[in-house]
């Protein structure tokens, strides 16, 4: 390994050692702040090491042994999946603040996962994608069930736990059947096999992956865990599920089916579109039966990831585009919306604000947390104005382009449905109140470092709707067409 | 002039609306004067722009030509500019909006106590929506303040209009109205990004402008044409609104407070006709044209079956709310049918029907506000319990029903005259819905204000007792409304003589588009 590699790696070296200080740390002395304190320290010199190491390298890519690769797609997602991982740990901070029980481990379990997404994203082989994927994953369950007293809690972890493990063995057996048949696991030998011919084995690895990625980016018909673990997780975990975990497989997933060259197989595009068409459809419709805000979120994800699908069907340097674009605004505003849950809960509760009753009146309570909640929902109904809009257009465009007009039936319908539970859910927060207890909050929310993402997340979201440019070219720069 | 005062036109209302919602906390009587002072500042700079703008043109061509031009860079790397243009179709639509915004703040003085500095943030953002629509010549653009007036509006219905009883909830027509119109403005999208596609693969260069995406679609092969033009069609129609799309629009304004219906009536909707006018029709003036007698047919369809649904409606704004599907019908019939007379007939009838739909609304929230109800099983002999607004239903009632004099009667008249010569069958149909009009206008006047009055209302109030009637405020504002209807009957030439050179344009390109011939050699 050269020198140049080592520093490749300084993101995953950065985190690494925070980690391992912070079990250090931990051991030595339960400091909640400082734990905090550190982790975002680590966190943020590694995101600080990623533009470094891009102009280091003058955005020329990186092969980091046969297993990772750093080129600016891998720095474009490493940055988006540490800044979510950075909001959603600034979420924990505030939401964890008066839990009773031991709150240090949280912070070393979202470090490690956020480590394993990194990993997925640099990955150009499947045992590098398989160990980011498993790396992402098993700290995630343990997250999900953290309040551990909470039987809610525990249930979703256990249920992401077992369909987890059966998804990831679907998917190790898929890469096991290639295996047998190219004898190879980078991505691009095995692309260059498959395009000598295919046979049925091929064929039904690919599908078996395919299978896994579905499940992790919770597609129809691989749903069925979402809403009940969103509804179980606290909400900043639900935050990382939503964000972290899925932008990091949707982007090595990308890059799997751009250097295999999946996109050359008909039928695996076929599948796909039936896929992203059916989660869009039966993520919005579900999304219409459902009282808890938790859970429309969680449908509302799988209708998001069906939008998102499309640019994974049409393929190309555009949609490469597309996908950036979308992901950037689907993070920011759903961080926006799982925060301002966040902000109102509690652990201690017996569940989180998240019945849509008891977001009656918010408005008129807390004006600005649900200005940023309104602004959230509106951008994840892809009203213009809000980054949404901007993430939708792209993809809406792209389908234009590739004349995927059965997509773009389903886009189009998905949203006019899904207008109607984000509405919902909007126009509760102003409601009456019946009491009259028009109590301005108090302004200090801002100064907490929750309050401060959320409002840096609501800035970021309206600059991207009405003026994209900069994060156009921005990712347009990082993520030319991987080959 | 400089164009910059088009960039104003849009930025003083919103910060108008930012600063009325802030000041809320001060008292609730600085939000209404913020919002009122705000407004009248843009209406005085459109109507200084018709005293001081030309808008005639030196010789109409099939180009479209606009007096005043902004054009700054906005998204480059998809070829966006902010680029608005204004002439005189777009300028008088803005004057109207911004008097019936002004008029919009006045209704809603009292009858707005809760949040009221929300409300007028949503009510001026709502406005430079809509202005904005009027002025956009980028077609992102153009779509993007399509949607964004749409959020407003939502608002405005869902927080502070009624929940009559009977009806299914304001939130219920809030949401409906938003989904029907997001959903068809989806389309549009389509159609547009469809639109940007071909221009893409034509010249190789990425363009949401008007100008480029004008050459574009006018040599796009026929088939292509007509599909990306029923793309247009759609959106335009679901908000114009064309029976069968039309089933939002009685329901948001029957639930929706007065200024939010002044609002819809006289402005949301011209938004659509302006559409047709802009876009749909210089864009696919060939396939326009082949769906002619299907829209006219349409636009037939809902000016009687809405004349005679208004007809039987127990709730008065309901009653109103037919009555502009049907006046709106006479728009459709007036831009299908596409010649000069007809297309100037448009312009009038917008305005008219824009001021008269308003002062009708206006006047069902004083009935309302002092009668608690708006049935008109339980109204009755109000003649003789107020002394003003009687008569001046029956005014407005009468420019509705288009009694000459009056501007909607200049409207329809040169609308039919216009149409007969295209399609007599249809111009024949429509003509009956003028018969119609009268019949539901003045049953509303009948029922309302005639025959015995009845024993008590909701509050107990005695059958003779008087109420109070419209104080100066409400009467300042009746008086200028029936003043510029009957300036528009009496004197139409100086508002035609600005919308003149526009239609001009849209005449000569809907009568004498070149043969479609695909010039550009996009296939499909």
């Amino acid at each position: 390994m050269t020198l140049n590699e080592l520093l490749a790696l300084a993101p995953l070296i950065l985190l690494t050692l925070t980690t391992v200080g912070i079990m250090l740390f931990i051991a030595w002395g339960r400091r909640y702040h400082l734990t905090g304190a550190l982790t975002i320290l680590g966190m943020n010199l590694a995101l600080l090491s990623l533009p470094l190491l891009w102009i280091y390298n003058d955005g020329q890519p990186v092969t980091i042994t046969p297993l990772l690769v750093l080129d600016g797609y891998a720095l474009f997602y490493s940055g988006l999946i540490l800044a979510a991982a950075l909001g959603v740990l600034t979420l924990c901070g505030a939401y964890f603040e008066s839990y009773e029980g031991n709150r240090e481990e949280l912070y070393l379990l979202l470090l490690m996962s956020t480590m394993g997404a990194v990993v997925l994203v640099m990955s150009r082989h499947f045992a590098g994608f398989f160990i980011g994927l498993e790396l992402m994953s098993i700290p995630l369950y343990a997250m999900v069930a953290y309040p551990s007293r909470d039987s809610r809690a525990l249930e979703g972890g256990i249920k992401y736990l077992i369909l987890s493990a059966g998804a990831s063995a679907f998917m190790l057996f898929g890469i096991a059947l290639l295996f047998a048949e190219t004898g190879v696991l980078g991505f691009a030998d095995i692309g260059a096999k498959l395009a000598e011919g295919r046979t049925p084995l091929l064929l039904t690895g690919a599908a078996m992956i395919i299978v896994g990625i579905a499940f992790k980016l919770s597609a129809v018909p691989f749903h069925l865990w979402t809403s009940d673990v969103y509804e179980a997780s606290p909400a900043p975990v639900a935050a990382f599920l939503a964000t972290v975990s899925k932008v990091a497989v949707f982007a090595a997933t990308y890059r799997l089916f751009l250097s295999v060259g999946l996109f050359q197989q008909p039928s695996v595009i076929e599948a796909l579109s039936v896929v992203a068409i059916a989660s869009m459809v039966i993520g919005n419709v579900l999304a219409l039966a459902q009282d808890n805000v938790k859970r429309i979120l969680a449908y509302s994800s799988i209708a998001q990831f069906g939008y998102l699908l499309v640019a994974l069907v049409a393929a190309g340097d555009r949609a490469t585009e597309a996908a950036g674009i979308f992901l950037l605004t689907y993070v920011v505003t759903t961080i926006g919306v799982f925060g301002v849950i966040a902000l109102v809960s509690s652990p201690m509760k017996d569940r989180d604000v998240e019945h849509i009753e008891q977001f009656r009146g918010l408005f008129w309570k807390r004006p600005y947390l649900s200005s940023i909640m309104v602004a959230m929902l509106l951008s994840l109904a892809g009203i213009p104005v809000t980054a949404g809009f901007i993430g939708k257009f792209y993809v809406i465009s792209l389908g234009v382009e590739q004349r995927l007009w059965w997509l773009l039936g389903a886009v189009i319908a998905g949203s006019a449905i899904g207008l109607f539970y984000y509405l919902r859910v909007l126009i509760m927060m102003f409601q009456p109140i019946p009491t009259r207890d028009r109590v301005s909050e108090p302004l200090n929310w801002i100064q907490n470092a929750g309050g401060a993402m959320l409002v840096t997340a609501m800035i970021f979201m309206l600059v991207m709707g009405v003026y994209p440019e900069p994060f156009l070219d921005l990712i347009r720069a990082s993520t030319p067409l991987l080959k | 002039m400089s164009p910059t005062i088009l960039v104003w036109l849009l930025v003083i209302p919103f910060a108008g609306g930012m600063l009325s919602w802030q000041s809320e906390r001060y008292s609730r009587f600085v939000p209404r004067w913020i919002a009122l002072f705000t407004q009248l500042i843009v209406l005085g700079m459109s109507v200084w722009l018709w005293c001081v703008g030309d808008f005639t043109l030196a010789s109409p061509s099939t180009t479209p030509a606009f007096a005043l031009e902004f054009k700054a860079a906005w998204i480059p790397s998809f070829g966006i500019n902010f680029h608005l243009g204004l002439d005189g179709l777009s300028l008088l639509l803005i004057i109207l909006t911004n008097l019936l915004g002004v008029m919009a703040i006045g209704c809603s003085w009292k009858e707005i106590d809760r949040y009221v500095g929300f409300f007028h943030l949503n009510l001026l953002w709502n406005l430079a929506g809509v202005v904005g629509v009027f002025l956009a010549l980028d077609l992102f653009l153009f779509f993007f303040f399509w949607e964004m007036m749409l959020v407003p509006m939502y608002f405005l219905i869902a927080l502070w209009g009624h929940n009559i009883p009977g009806g299914k909830g304001r939130i219920y027509s809030a949401t409906k109205f938003f989904i029907f119109t997001q959903f068809s403005g989806l389309i549009m999208l389509l159609a547009i990004l469809a639109l940007v596609f071909f221009n893409h693969q034509a010249t190789g260069a990425w363009s949401f402008g008007y100008f480029e995406l004008l050459k574009t679609a006018r040599g796009l092969d026929p088939q292509i044409a007509w599909w990306v033009m029923l793309g247009f069609f759609l959106a335009f129609a679901v908000k114009m609104p064309i029976v069968p799309l039309h089933t939002w629009l009685p329901d948001a304004h029957s639930q929706a407070p007065t200024a939010g219906s002044v609002d819809l009536a006289g402005i949301l909707l011209k938004t659509a006709a302006y559409g047709m006018l802009r876009f749909a029709l210089p864009f696919f003036p060939d396939a326009m044209r082949e769906i002619a007698p299907f829209a006219m047919a349409l636009a037939a369809l809902s000016v009687i079956y809405a004349g005679v649904v208004a007809f039987s409606q127990t709730d008065i704004k309901r009653l109103i709310a037919y009555s502009s599907i049907s006046h709106m019908g006479f728009v459709t019939l007036g831009i299908f049918a596409g010649t000069e007379q007809a297309l100037q007939g448009v312009v009038i009838q917008m305005i008219a029907h824009g001021l008269s739909a308003a002062a009708l609304f206006i006047l069902c929230g004083e009935i309302y506000e002092r009668l608690h109800t708006r049935d008109l099983r339980q109204m009755g002999g109000l003649w003789a319990r107020f002394p003003y607004l009687p008569p001046i239903m029956l005014f407005f009632s009468a420019a509705s029903l288009g009694l000459p004099g009056l501007g909607n009667f200049v409207g329809e008249f040169l609308i039919l005259t216009g149409s007969y010569a295209v399609s007599p069958l249809f111009t024949i149909l429509c003509a009956l819905g003028l018969v119609l009009a009268a019949v539901y206008s003045l049953i509303l006047i009948q029922k309302a204000f005639h025959g015995s009055a009845q024993k008590a209302d909701a509050h107990g109030h005695g059958g003779s007792e008087k109420y109070e009637d419209l104080n100066r405020r409400e009467l300042g504002m009746m008086a200028l409304l029936m003043v510029l209807l009957l300036g528009l009957g009496l004197y139409p030439q100086p508002v035609l003589d600005v919308s003149a050179a526009s239609m001009q344009t849209v005449q000569m390109i809907y009568n004498h588009a070149p043969p479609a011939v695909a010039t550009t050699g996009v296939t499909p």
